[in-house]
């Protein structure tokens, strides 16, 4: 078992301070749905964990199994079992979908001194395709060059499958999908569920959560997780809306 | 190539920045002209090839075009080059060999170390191998011979096949095009002679190598390709020189006839020392049906200036240009491309791509021409540029010429940065930052690299590898 653990963070974003002092421990063999209102937070505590360099940490602590993961920089961060599925995954002309993921896996292998076998890679990537029903000709495409909304949503499952990380986190994922799309999302995501794998599904709906179920919900308010639960929260948002953690957790 | 395999007699102390091709070998000229350039020198250049009258008269009369002609002001700064100071002539080897065993030792061990024999064995029809002024290497597979394919020196070729070069020579480029031009057809000397007969298609690469070996050095090859009807050829040149303190000049000049129906394809890896002044002149007559293809590939050189150019003369001719350049500290590259459409149903596409860093200028300077009363034209052009830091520079200065009415003509020019969000979407897959970045560049010129034979594709992967090292913190 890993644990990821976040302590009194606080981090702003061009001067302007977004979170305010965030405390959240996740451990592998749970799945965690952070909710909330957009601008409060939910992306930038996703970006600060995978280490983006446009937001800035002010205080508080990370840690994964109690190494700094704030003095990680991006690319250990991955290799240490890190994961974010972006929301706006960026298009990489010229890099093929293929030679990407090849190399990452490489990577990731070599971190546990495993030495990659192209064919057997190859075989897996295929497969896992097929299951996200994903055209088996993507692997010659761009990196997401000209995908559309829902592709690219899919080619971060499929780099999720394929780099099987410890902890991963969905920043709005299900945004923008229709029902079809979000089933094929949420069919890859809980096929890595197990002992070894932790997620942090970052979504503004519910609906995301009918096919994925959580072991935890928090919601983000203001920069600061104000309750957290079991599905019951889930429920109550589905009835009364944001409308209600604001009148109750609201800070003037 | 690792350093256990440089020859003893090969000096490596002008090794410079990563540049693997500055070595120079110790110069041992049978003949070097004075330095500067006069009547006489050019008289001494003739005199040492044996030419005919008529060639002579030609260069006397190219001196004194090169002597009018004003300096061109209107692109890269050529204020370094002082004519005076240049060698334009010297002659390291006694005759032109067919088997690399009878290449005097020096000169084919500079050969080896820069790989060509051994390319010749893998994957090339023909090789011709040029050294300061001359070629010292020229061979062409028996079957191609027995075609009747020509692949040899235009000296050879001026002397054994003189209807040919009487046809063409300076045809396609008159001396009077531009004061380098001019400068060329006077003091011309080693090259390329291509003829490939009617309908003969070459499906293996031919290819040249340029080597300037000589300190403060002018290379002036020359080359002229004439492709029959229905016939094919794809030939690559690649150029390297030593690393000196002082500047050298190379001022080429390549003409490329493609007879109706004909396909040329000509690659170019320029991989110049960055005291190289890299001023040619490149052009190519379609004819009707013919197709032209320029794949030019831009990497070192202090200054480059070059716009290979495609004359669509025949109806139904199409001409494509490829180019990457890249300009690194100190360099600048001055390049892109003249399409003139002079016929009826012509098309042409040109994919211009450069990549600037550390203070480095990259400009594409582009001339597309619609002669008038013509019809059915297309025409598109793209340029994209990638500035790899905040100081380096690009700069596009298109020019459209449009005098018929039923022209489809596009551009498209963009230039981009490496984002912080590709760096970090790679990053964030375990990718180290060096290697995300060198993986953008790769893909950014990713669609003209398909172009190329697979062996230059990675020979020019690797050196653009070579010019990113440390670009990353």
């Amino acid at each position: 078992m890993k644990k990821l653990t976040i302590q009194g963070l606080k981090a702003e974003i061009d001067g302007k301070a977004i979170l305010h002092g965030v405390d959240l421990e996740m451990k592998t063999g749970e799945i965690h749905a952070l909710m909330g209102p957009n601008g409060h937070g939910k992306s930038t505590l996703a970006n600060i964990l995978m280490g983006h360099p446009k937001y800035k940490v002010t205080a508080g602590t990370i840690t994964l199994d109690g190494e700094d993961l704030l003095a990680m920089d991006v690319t250990e961060r991955s290799k240490a079992g890190l994961f974010l599925a972006f929301q706006y995954p960026v298009e990489i002309p010229g890099v093929t979908v293929g030679k990407f993921l090849k190399r990452a896996k490489e990577i990731h292998m070599a971190v546990d001194g495993v030495k990659m076998n192209v064919t057997a890679f190859i075989k897996q990537a295929r497969e896992d395709m097929k299951f996200l029903e994903m055209d088996a000709n993507f692997i010659n495409r761009y990196l997401n060059e000209g995908f559309s909304g829902g592709e690219k949503k899919r080619m971060e499952i499929l780099q999720l499958l394929t780099l099987q990380p410890s902890f991963a986190m969905f920043d709005e994922t299900d945004s923008g999908l229709d029902i079809d799309a979000l089933k094929v999302v949420s069919k890859g995501i809980n096929r890595l569920r197990s002992e070894a794998f932790g997620a942090l599904i970052i979504t503004h709906y519910q609906r995301v959560l009918n096919y994925i179920e959580p072991d935890q919900v928090h919601i983000l308010y203001q920069g600061r997780i104000v309750t957290s639960g079991g599905t019951e929260l889930v429920r109550a948002l589905e009835e009364k809306g944001y409308d209600w953690v604001k009148e109750k957790y609201s800070v003037q | 190539m690792s350093n256990e395999t440089i020859p003893d007699n090969l000096t490596a102390d002008n090794f410079a920045d990563g540049y693997k091709y500055g070595f120079s070998t110790p110069e041992k000229s049978l003949v070097k002209s004075a330095k500067g350039l006069s009547e006489e020198v050019v008289r001494q250049i003739s005199a040492a090839k044996n030419e005919p009258s008529w060639m002579l008269a030609y260069r006397l009369k190219a001196l004194e075009t090169f002597y009018k002609m004003p300096m061109p002001v209107w692109g890269a700064d050529l204020s370094g080059i002082d004519f005076d100071e240049i060698y334009y002539y010297a002659k390291a080897s006694s005759e032109s060999a067919t088997s690399w065993d009878d290449v005097p030792e020096d000169i084919r061990n500079t050969y080896d170390r820069l790989g060509i024999p051994e390319a010749e064995k893998k994957f090339l029809a023909g090789v011709g191998a040029q050294y300061d002024s001359e070629m010292v290497y020229h061979n062409l597979q028996k079957n191609l011979t027995d075609q009747g394919v020509i692949f040899s020196s235009p000296e050879d070729a001026v002397l054994n096949h003189p209807d040919i070069i009487r046809q063409y020579f300076g045809t396609v480029i008159p001396h009077t095009d531009n004061k380098f031009a001019a400068l060329n057809t006077a003091v011309w000397s080693g090259g390329s002679f291509i003829y490939i007969p009617k309908g003969v298609h070459v499906d293996i690469p031919l290819q040249a190598y340029f080597r300037v070996n000589t300190k403060s050095f002018g290379q002036f090859e020359r080359t002229l390709i004439v492709v029959d009807e229905g016939a094919f050829v794809h030939y690559i040149e690649g150029c390297t020189a030593p690393v000196f303190t002082k500047d050298s000049l190379h001022t080429a000049v390549v003409e490329i006839v493609a007879l109706p129906g004909a396909r040329v394809r000509y690659s170019t890896i320029q991989n110049w020392s960055n005291n190289m002044y890299n001023l040619v002149t490149k052009r190519a007559f379609a004819y009707e049906n013919a197709t032209v293809e320029w794949v030019d590939g831009n990497i070192g050189s202090k200054v480059t200036m070059k716009y290979p150019a495609i004359f669509l003369m025949g109806k139904g001719a199409h001409g494509e240009v490829m180019s990457i350049a890249f300009a690194n500290k100190g360099q600048e590259q001055d390049t892109g491309t003249k399409i003139m459409h002079f016929a009826d149903d012509t098309s042409s596409v040109v994919t211009a791509k450069s990549i600037s860093k550390s203070g480095g200028i990259s400009s594409y300077r582009g001339i597309i021409k619609a002669a008038a009363g013509l019809r059915n034209i297309r025409s598109k052009v793209e340029c994209d540029a990638l500035l790899l830091d905040a100081s380096a520079k690009t700069n596009t200065y298109p020019v459209m010429d449009i005098q018929s009415d039923d022209v489809s003509m596009e551009h498209e020019a963009s230039v981009s940065k490496i984002s912080e969000e590709q760096l970090l979407y790679l990053m964030s897959r375990g990718i180290g930052e060096a290697e995300a970045s060198m993986m953008i560049v790769n893909g950014f010129i990713d669609p003209l690299v398909k172009q190329l034979p697979m062996e230059y594709a990675v020979e020019l992967n690797r050196l653009i590898e070579l010019e990113m090292e440390g670009s990353v913190g």
